[in-house]
């Protein structure tokens, strides 16, 4: 957020710092003073880290199961409930998940090619208001969109008198909403990889001919993908997991995202039907952990940048 | 990736298959121009195509302002397009479109909310207030005689077809449209307009019960309503609307109600009539923010936990990532792998389903906290304000800490190792060097994460609504605050939680954050001098 700081994906081998060579063995007190109490702590943390996501699997898989009976880990193995999650028309998960999977990536590639243009034309033009762009842009992200959702909302819904299909309750109005917030810290993120790819490449490519979208098409987009992939990936987890703005544009239950879904869902009933709301979140967070945990190396380094969760 | 060029060597078949498409595709690169152009054209068609539609139905809809602006957007993109040269304006404005209107409009929008009165009961304009007013006091008349209705739909709304008792024309009306002859209507329906039959009429009952059409233009004439669906009353208001004078009058009890510029009707005793309608009040907002007793103390309480809560989580989240970055930074331990891909979990898992998750455990009566872990106690974690508090934070350290573990491990790993050694060889102990060299140079590079770390802490909006909903709530305030709120989930409880929405007061609070936020980002600019990096 207040560094262009470029992006380092750390790489595998720094990730595992070089493991030693096999040390003869040591009596189990030296061993326990010099590791093994790391061990200890790791397993503490282990627990710590990892219990909630066991205890809802487990929750998930205890059929028509109640806040108190899933206290009883792994006493029940049924997918019952997740197919119970499909089966309410009250509660169409089915249409949330397709929706937060439409908004998030909509509303990635859009923030990508916004962000990659702009990033563009900051790193490799020099024209009047660059400068004061850049601060605008700066300025710009100190105001987070969050802030001012009365008044998206009302917005929104005086688009939706005259334009019900950008108004109010209107996924593509939701889309263009994010899409609004997109500039500010992505283009910065964006702006300092782009200054890492060296200005001779655009340059060999002008004299061989090449025009300015053909430069950036072909040549710049192609060595900047990892911050491409970055920054889409940020951008949909920010997005599919936005509650404020998705819960106040997005009216009718079918319409709405899974944070806007799955919250009325729990509050609403909390203690009946909580194996349901526990299957819907086990399908919840699969496509995003999936994705974090394979694109992590790079996230990293796109964390360490700047974004936060 | 590389440019393709012409002299690539081995003959083969297979290779000179690949040099002719290569030569083909550099000669179609040459010519690509006209492609390119006829994209530029079709895209520039749609958009200005819509914003011709926008212009027509804004300029249908009696709007002046707004289809200028468009038609002014919309001239823009052409020139940016068409003209040549203009280059970093083509990829710069995509951008600035939508970050102009979903962004710094909508700032600039909600300051202006902020000086108004504008929430539930103050949403519309006078007419419509006046409107609502008479229909809301109405009552029937008593001995009225019996309209036969027919119920009408047409996109969505709904109208009343029946015979003007005085001329015998076949007259419709609707909710905001009064009784009126319509061309080629009959005893059965109208051209444009769908006759309900008695099981669309049971399907819309609570719509069709609601709906009063004006008898004429005078709302003191009375409006028509059904009960059944086909008989239709008279019922007048018990107040009465003085164009003229401006006031309102309740025929019951004989008092006037007048426009003091309030924005509702305010008889002589203070006592308003609401609905109201939407007007400018100054800085009446912030002045009830800090001043209305009832809302200055749960404010600053919640200012107050808003930084306490920002500051703990950084500093416990840090302070735990540090401590296993450094435990876990030692070249002789084992599966250090292992021990990351587990503790990234939390990290990875969806923020909104973390802190349901966690509301379940730590459920008083059932959750596996109290049920299990101490086995079966009742502590109300989520209902005491400290215990809500310190949930909060517990929640917000599993959600934090890998991220700070992996910012921390990073970090450490890019101080390089001879340090260690040179403050060996000088005699300093472990701690030493950690607290002396180590850490001044890990803050360095993790300083400016903090910062923002800390900035989206303050408006951690999901933890906090969607583990305890901001509650317990504060038993003397006049808005809907609690304990755990902070300023972000106060802001939507007050717009938009609860029959009272205040967006005006939101939007003050809205700004007063913008505020705390500029002047937070401000200095830590100038500490972090980002802007001398400009160039």
């Amino acid at each position: 957020m207040t560094t262009q700081s470029t992006i380092v994906p750390i790489t595998p081998a720094q990730a595992v710092a070089a493991e030693p060579a096999p040390l003869p063995r040591r009596p189990f007190g030296r061993w326990f003073r010099e590791t093994g109490w790391r061990h200890l702590i790791g397993i503490v943390m282990l627990v710590f880290a990892a219990f909630p996501l066991v205890y809802v699997l487990s929750a998930s898989l205890n059929p028509g199961g109640t806040l108190l009976t899933a206290n009883g880990l792994f006493q029940n193995f049924d997918l019952g409930s997740y197919i119970d999650l499909f089966a309410d028309p009250t509660r169409p998960y089915g249409d949330w998940f397709v929706n937060t999977i439409v908004i998030g990536v909509c509303s990635s590639v859009g923030t990508v090619i916004l962000c990659a243009l702009a990033a563009y034309a900051f790193s490799r033009m020099r024209f009047t208001g660059r400068r004061f762009g850049l601060l605008t842009l700066l300025l710009v992200q100190m105001f987070p969109q969050l802030l001012a959702f009365v008044a998206i909302f009302l917005l929104m819904s005086a688009i939706g008198d005259i334009f019900p299909v950008l108004g109010l309750n209107s996924q593509i109005g939701l889309i263009m909403i994010y899409l609004g917030g997109a500039l500010g810290v992505n283009t910065f993120l964006m702006y300092g990889f782009f200054n890492t790819v060296p200005a001779s490449i655009d340059e060999a490519a002008k004299i061989d001919g090449a025009g300015h979208a053909r430069i950036f098409f072909t040549i710049i987009l192609r060595l900047v993908a990892p911050i491409l992939a970055v920054i889409g990936l940020l951008a949909f987890i920010s997005t599919t997991s936005d509650f404020v703005i998705a819960s106040v544009v997005l009216v009718d239950p079918d319409k709405q995202t899974l944070a806007v879904g799955l919250y009325q869902f729990v509050s609403q009933e909390t203690a009946r039907n909580w194996s349901v709301f526990a299957a819907g979140a086990v399908l919840a967070a699969i496509l995003p952990m999936a994705l974090f945990l394979s694109l992590q190396r790079y996230i990293v380094g796109g964390l360490t940048a700047g974004a936060v969760k | 990736m590389t440019a393709p060029t012409l002299r690539d060597a081995p003959a083969t078949d297979a290779a000179t298959q690949r040099r002719g498409k290569r030569a083909a595709a550099v000669a179609e690169a040459a010519s690509a121009g006209w492609k390119v152009w006829l994209a530029k054209i079709v895209l520039l068609g749609i958009i200005d195509a819509l914003a011709i539609y926008a212009v027509l139905v804004l300029i249908g809809q009696g709007q002046w302002l707004v289809p200028a602006i468009v038609v002014v957007v919309a001239v823009a993109i052409n020139i940016v397009y068409l003209v040549p040269g203009l280059l970093p304006a083509k990829y710069l404005t995509p951008g600035l479109v939508f970050l102009f209107v979903f962004q710094i409009f909508v700032v600039l929008y909600t300051i202006y909310i902020a000086f108004t009165n504008y929430g539930s009961g103050h949403i519309s304009t006078k007419d419509d207030a006046v409107n609502a007013l008479m229909q809301q006091s109405q009552s029937r008349v008593e001995n009225s005689p019996t309209f036969p209705v027919k119920v009408l739909e047409r996109d969505g709304g709904f109208y009343f077809l029946t015979t003007d008792p005085d001329t015998g024309a076949f007259v419709i009306g609707g909710e905001d449209q009064p009784l009126a002859p319509v061309a080629g209507a009959d005893a059965a329906g109208a051209p444009g307009f769908t006759t309900l039959d008695f099981g669309q009429i049971l399907a819309h009952q609570d719509a069709i019960g609601e709906l009063s059409v004006q008898l004429d233009a005078d709302p003191n004439d009375g409006f028509l309503r059904t009960t059944d669906g086909s008989n239709a009353y008279l019922f007048t208001s018990s107040l009465t609307w003085d164009a003229a004078a401006g006031t309102m009058t309740d025929t019951t009890t004989g008092t006037v109600y007048r426009d003091t510029g309030q924005g509702a009707f305010t008889a002589d005793d203070g006592t308003q009539l609401l609905p109201g309608w939407q007007v400018w009040v100054g800085g009446d907002n912030f002045v009830r923010a800090f001043s209305d007793q009832s809302i200055r103390g749960p404010f600053f309480t919640v200012l107050i936990w808003t930084f306490v809560f920002a500051v703990l989580s950084v500093a416990t989240t840090f302070i735990l990532g540090l401590f296993l970055a450094i435990v876990f930074n030692d070249p002789r331990m084992k599966s250090k792998k292992f021990y990351r891909v587990i503790m990234i979990l939390p990290y990875a898992f969806p923020g909104f389903l973390s802190a349901l998750v966690w509301a379940g455990m730590f459920n008083q009566d059932f959750g596996f906290i109290n049920q299990v872990l101490l086995g079966g106690a009742s502590v109300p974690w989520l209902q005491d304000p400290w215990l809500a508090k310190i949930a909060i934070l517990v929640v917000n350290l599993w959600l934090g800490f890998p991220y700070m573990f992996l910012v921390c491990t990073g970090a450490i790993q890019s101080i390089p190792d001879d340090i260690q050694e040179a403050g060996r060889v000088d005699g300093a102990s472990v701690w030493q060097i950690f607290r002396h060299i180590k850490f001044p140079l890990l803050l360095v590079s993790v300083a400016p994460l903090l910062i923002s770390s800390f900035a989206f802490n303050f408006n951690n909006f999901n933890l906090v609504y969607m583990l305890t909903g901001g509650g317990p709530r504060f038993a003397d305030a006049s808005i809907n605050v609690g304990q755990t709120d902070i300023l972000i989930s106060m802001v939507y409880k007050v717009a938009f939680v609860g029959a009272n929405r205040d967006y005006g007061l939101a939007s003050a609070f809205s700004i007063i954050i913008f505020v705390l936020v500029a002047l937070i980002s401000y200095f830590s600019f100038r500490q972090t001098k980002v802007l001398e990096e400009l160039n």
